[in-house]
């Protein structure tokens, strides 16, 4: 078959201000007409610089294509001047980004923005283009789409958006169109609905895709063929089929494994590949990979392997055959844990220092032990025991009807105010030594819950009980000396780190605060804790930026453990990872949670991972839980209809399990004016006229679950 | 919309009478005896200080005093100069056009060499236009206006003779002081505009806008400009202030008459109500210009109007 793209031995360097950064290494694949293929691979794989330079755009960033070619048609791209390329972009060639909130002009309005697309390519009047794009808008599902047109960016949802981003990528009818994950910035839901519409776009519109991503069950959705990526070196490419069954390459292998999947249970050890990916500027020698590869020989350490074709695919490994002979290439996910390297390096780690942690707070601060230390040992070991089953465990939390209203309209005083209900009327408790997930789509409220348990913001009504005592009512220096059992880990390892502080003093802070400790005896404290999550004590003096972001995380961990807390909220806290080192932080999570006896509120929209790490699991739906139970019964039997639209939208990581179009419809209303009755009916394949009119209680249905729903499934 | 800029306007009311209130407080605190100012206190007989204090009012209460201001400035009425009994709010009026030309000159001085300059250097970034306009951001931003403007008489009209050194007839009188303030403000937007302009080009719509195949200059010009204008617009409001505290210094410089020069006599010559007159007139420019400033944002900024 004739392919509509072809890359050939493509490389591309960037100059900085440190010298020139090689970006891609010959790279080569082919796309054929109305054939997906995806290009996966984790940050600094150079995906994404592939996919600007087929668009040549890497060419205002610095960007210099230094050897192989692109060719589109037989049109050789990387010959074409600026002016012929820019006849080309939107028309032949367009393209879809990742974070659709900001790859609109905020100042025009959507409508404007297509038609000045439309006519910068097409001969067509302006009554011309703009019927055109309201029809564009109607056909990607936007309501209204005449409507939308008048408005501008900022008054539309980020799914609205991506969808109005569609349809202006489809206005010319373009040949390729290249999507960088589009849909990572989007909730699963909506993510579900943008693949669903791009598959039928491509078959409608005859289109090829090149889709960038570094989600592997998207891949397996949508994928005729996959393209595996790895520090600018594409290390294996095959149809989807043939990748999922058996991989070719340690990495691929690796990243399958790493993938948590609805079959891996609580407590299992997830897959993780040891270290991290390179940095352009650090490559290692040889085999870009072969420092994290567990099966890297002295000839991976000498010479980069070229890749090779096995049939239809290819992959870059010396010893591919060998491998696949062995069996040592796995695709299936976790559970055979006892090999994963770095994780046994880790666990002892950890053993170690989580000892030295019990007696570092008994010999620390007097002031803040517990009755006996002999209760945390306990602790300990109750909570691996009741890892499986904590149903009968004491309560550690309880929340009670809790609600937290934001004022929107300020307006003189006395006048009727409207209020964003964030949390709106929240019971539930966490018990002893368990995790607790929390999930729900963006607008739901879970970190707003997060926030108030911790009591960060005050409640507006409602009552935070900590080891029975209510937080809502405590004086702020009380608070603050409760707060000390509660800690936090954030989403985002680079804004949660001051910049200015070196590690010592970041993770040492609190125990300053509250310790009073000091000089010898709190760098002491600090290296141990830096054992306990994996890290080397001589980075102490070093600052965050010299760090990756999963180093980053650990810090992050090692400050939220350091007074020894007895409750860690850990929000969206491995969302920002790359998967490989996700699951290293996911291991490391749940080492601490039993050695420590942490309990965790651990807040994801990453269901996977929220399964795997979770005993209880609660899900949110504007303002209200709708559904807790737990975990495995959750994903076996959901019984709310949002908790099985949440699992049904999952991209399921094997493309032998296509899924069917999105399972739910349209987008979560706004908090501000939550429909009456049900908040789901509007969403609900089920809802009857009793879901519209009453609302329904959250009840116990049968053995340790609750919902809230009058039809419940299960 | 509509209720948003009522409330806005209901605001700048509000800091107006604010400001009016402050600037007699602090002339009723300022140390020293207006009397003084007006006759020789050491002979003057008691009755006849007692008498004068009666005539303008300052043995009243604070509070009376007060209502009694306000009540003048609602009928206009500024009070007189104590030197020569002008009424001054006339006096103002007279002065005000010529001050107002010089400011509005300075503005738009500023306003065209700091965008265009901002604009080309940010777009042509480390190459030599860049360069130039670093340069002129450098020197408006730190060469006080009494020197430039020496500097600049020195060179126009004393050697060149292409511009009169003085006066405040015609429009020759008017480019050296603009210029020598336009400088200022020009250095101030230059630094702001270029890094605004640096900011929006990296920003992630750009991409969309160059993956849509449109030209550089409709990326440039038509899209990145404008989202860059609107940091720049609010310096250009800040900039009002700097221009009119600005004038006081110019138009002694430049011997013009206008009410920076008034109020530099009054001050010199300890002429109070002149002083406040010309204080509170100033305010009400400052606060009417930063109203403008403030709806100006809703034309550039689609945000700012449909969020009022």
């Amino acid at each position: 078959m004739q392919s509509l793209l072809e890359i050939e031995r493509l490389s591309v360097g960037f100059r900085t201000k440190r010298g020139f950064l090689q970006a891609l290494h010959d790279v080569s694949l082919t796309i054929a007409p109305g054939e997906t293929v995806c290009l996966v691979g984790e940050s600094g794989s150079g995906k994404t610089v592939a996919s600007k330079a087929v668009m040549r755009l890497v060419d205002y960033e610095n960007g210099q294509i230094e050897g192989g070619r692109i060719a589109l048609g037989g049109i050789d791209l990387t010959a074409l001047t600026q002016s012929e390329l820019r006849s080309l972009r939107g028309k032949r060639i367009a393209m879809i980004f990742q974070e659709p909130m900001a790859a609109f002009d905020p100042v025009y309005t959507i409508g404007y923005q297509l038609v000045e697309t439309i006519l910068r390519h097409e001969r067509k009047t302006k009554a011309e283009a703009k019927a055109h794009a309201a029809s564009l808008l109607a056909r990607v599902g936007i309501p209204e789409p005449e409507l939308r047109m008048k408005q501008y960016p900022g008054e539309l949802s980020g799914g609205m958006l991506q969808r109005a981003m569609i349809a202006l990528a489809l206005s010319c009818g373009p040949e390729l169109l290249i999507a960088d994950e589009p849909t990572t910035a989007l909730d699963v839901t909506i993510q579900a609905q943008i693949l669903h519409l791009l598959q039928e776009l491509k078959a409608e519109f005859g289109m090829s895709v090149l889709l960038i991503t570094h989600d592997l069950g998207i891949a397996a959705q949508i994928a005729d063929r996959i393209v595996v990526m790895y520090a600018g070196r594409i290390v294996e490419q095959a149809t989807a089929a043939e990748l999922f069954a058996q991989p070719h390459h340690p990495y691929t292998s690796g990243l399958l494994r790493s993938v948590a999947t609805l079959d891996t249970e609580k407590g299992d050890r997830l897959y993780a590949i040891a270290g991290s990916i390179p940095s352009l500027g650090k490559l290692p020698e040889g085999c870009v990979f072969h420092p994290r590869c567990p099966h890297a020989t002295d000839r991976c350490r000498a010479a980069p392997p070229p890749p090779v074709r096995r049939g239809d695919r290819e992959a870059a490994c010396w010893h591919a055959d060998a491998l696949i002979r062995d069996g040592a290439l796995i695709a299936g996910a976790a559970s055979e844990d006892a090999r994963d390297f770095g994780a046994s390096g880790d666990s002892a780690r950890a053993e170690v220092s989580a000892r030295v942690l019990r007696e570092g707070a008994a010999g620390g601060g007097s002031t803040i032990v517990q009755p006996g230390q002999a209760v945390l040992t306990a602790q300990a070991s109750t909570a691996q025991t009741a890892a499986a089953a904590p149903a009968g465990g004491t309560e550690l939390f309880r929340v009670e009807d809790v609600r937290k209203y934001y004022p929107i309209k300020r307006g003189f005083p006395g006048r009727s105010r409207a209020f964003v209900r964030a949390v709106d009327g929240v019971s539930f408790s966490i018990r002893e030594g368990e995790t607790l997930g929390l999930v729900g789509e963006s607008g739901s409220g879970k970190s707003t819950l997060g926030r108030l348990l911790l009591q960060l913001e005050p409640v507006t009504s409602g009552r935070v009980l900590f080891e029975g005592e209510d937080l809502t009512r405590l004086g702020a220096s009380r608070l603050r000396q409760t707060r000390r059992h509660m800690q936090m880990i954030f989403q985002d390892p680079y804004g949660s780190l001051d910049p200015r502080w070196n590690v010592g003093d970041l993770v040492g802070e609190p125990l300053a605060v509250h310790h009073g400790l000091a000089g010898k005896e709190k760098k002491q404290r600090v290296e141990e804790l830096l054992a306990a999550v994996g890290l080397d004590h001589g980075i102490i003096s070093r600052h965050p930026h010299e760090f990756s972001g999963g180093q980053r995380q650990r810090i992050g961990i090692a400050r939220a453990i350091a007074l020894h807390p007895k409750f860690v909220l850990a929000d969206e806290a491995v969302s920002a990872l790359d998967v490989s080192v996700q699951a290293q932080v996911v291991n490391l999570l749940q080492d601490l949670q039993q050695k420590l006896g942490l309990t965790y509120l651990f807040i994801a929209h990453g269901l996977h991972v929220v399964r795997h790490i979770s005993d209880r699991i609660a899900v949110m739906y504007l303002g209200r839980i709708v559904e807790i139970a737990p975990s495995r019964e959750l994903f076996r039997r959901p019984a709310h209809p949002y908790t099985r639209a949440l699992i049904d939208s999952i991209p399921h990581p094997d493309p032998r399990l296509r899924t069917e179009p999105a399972a739910i419809r349209g987008e979560i209303p706004s908090p501000a004016r939550p429909p009456a009755g049900c908040r789901f009916h509007t969403r609900c394949p089920l809802a009857t006229d009793r879901c519209r009119a009453e609302s329904p209680d959250l009840l116990p249905l049968d053995g340790d679950r609750s919902v809230a729903c009058h039809y419940p499934l299960a | 919309m509509l209720k948003a800029v009522t409330g806005r306007i209901l605001s700048s009311l509000l800091v107006i009478v604010g400001s009016s209130a402050l600037v007699f407080v602090i002339m009723y605190l300022l140390p020293g005896d207006p009397v003084a100012s007006m006759i020789d206190i050491s002979s003057a007989s008691p009755e006849t200080i007692a008498n004068l204090r009666h005539q303008l009012g300052i043995d009243r209460p604070f509070l009376l005093q007060l209502a009694d201001y306000f009540g003048k400035l609602l009928r206009g009425d500024f009070g007189q100069s104590v030197l020569n009994s002008e009424p001054v709010l006339p006096k103002i009026a007279k002065h005000f056009p010529a001050t107002l030309a010089l400011a509005a000159a300075s503005a738009a001085v500023s306003v065209i060499v700091g965008v265009i300059l901002g604009v080309l250097s940010a777009i042509h970034r480390n190459k030599p236009i860049d360069l130039i306009a670093r340069i002129v951001g450098l020197l408006g931003i730190s060469m006080p206006a009494f020197w430039t403007g020496i500097l600049l008489l020195l060179i126009f009209s004393i050697r060149l003779g292409w511009f009169p050194a003085m006066g405040s007839d015609g429009w020759r009188t008017l480019v050296l002081p603009a210029l020598t303030l336009g400088l200022i403000g020009a250095g101030f937007i230059v630094r702001m505009v270029r890094n605004s302009m640096l900011e929006v080009i990296g920003d992630a719509f750009v991409v969309t806008l160059r993956a849509k195949g449109l030209s550089e200059r409709a990326v440039m010009y038509r899209h990145a400009l404008r989202n860059a204008l609107i940091p720049a617009v609010t310096m250009i409001g800040v900039l009002a202030g700097e221009m009119l505290a600005g004038t006081v210094v110019i138009e002694t410089v430049f011997s013009r008459q206008g009410i920076g020069r008034i109020i530099a006599d009054a001050i010199m010559a300890k002429d109070l109500p002149v002083v406040q007159g010309v204080i509170l007139f100033s305010s009400l420019v400052y606060v009417v210009v930063n109203l403008l400033v403030d709806l100006s944002y809703a034309v550039i900024d689609p945000r700012v109007r449909r969020s009022a």
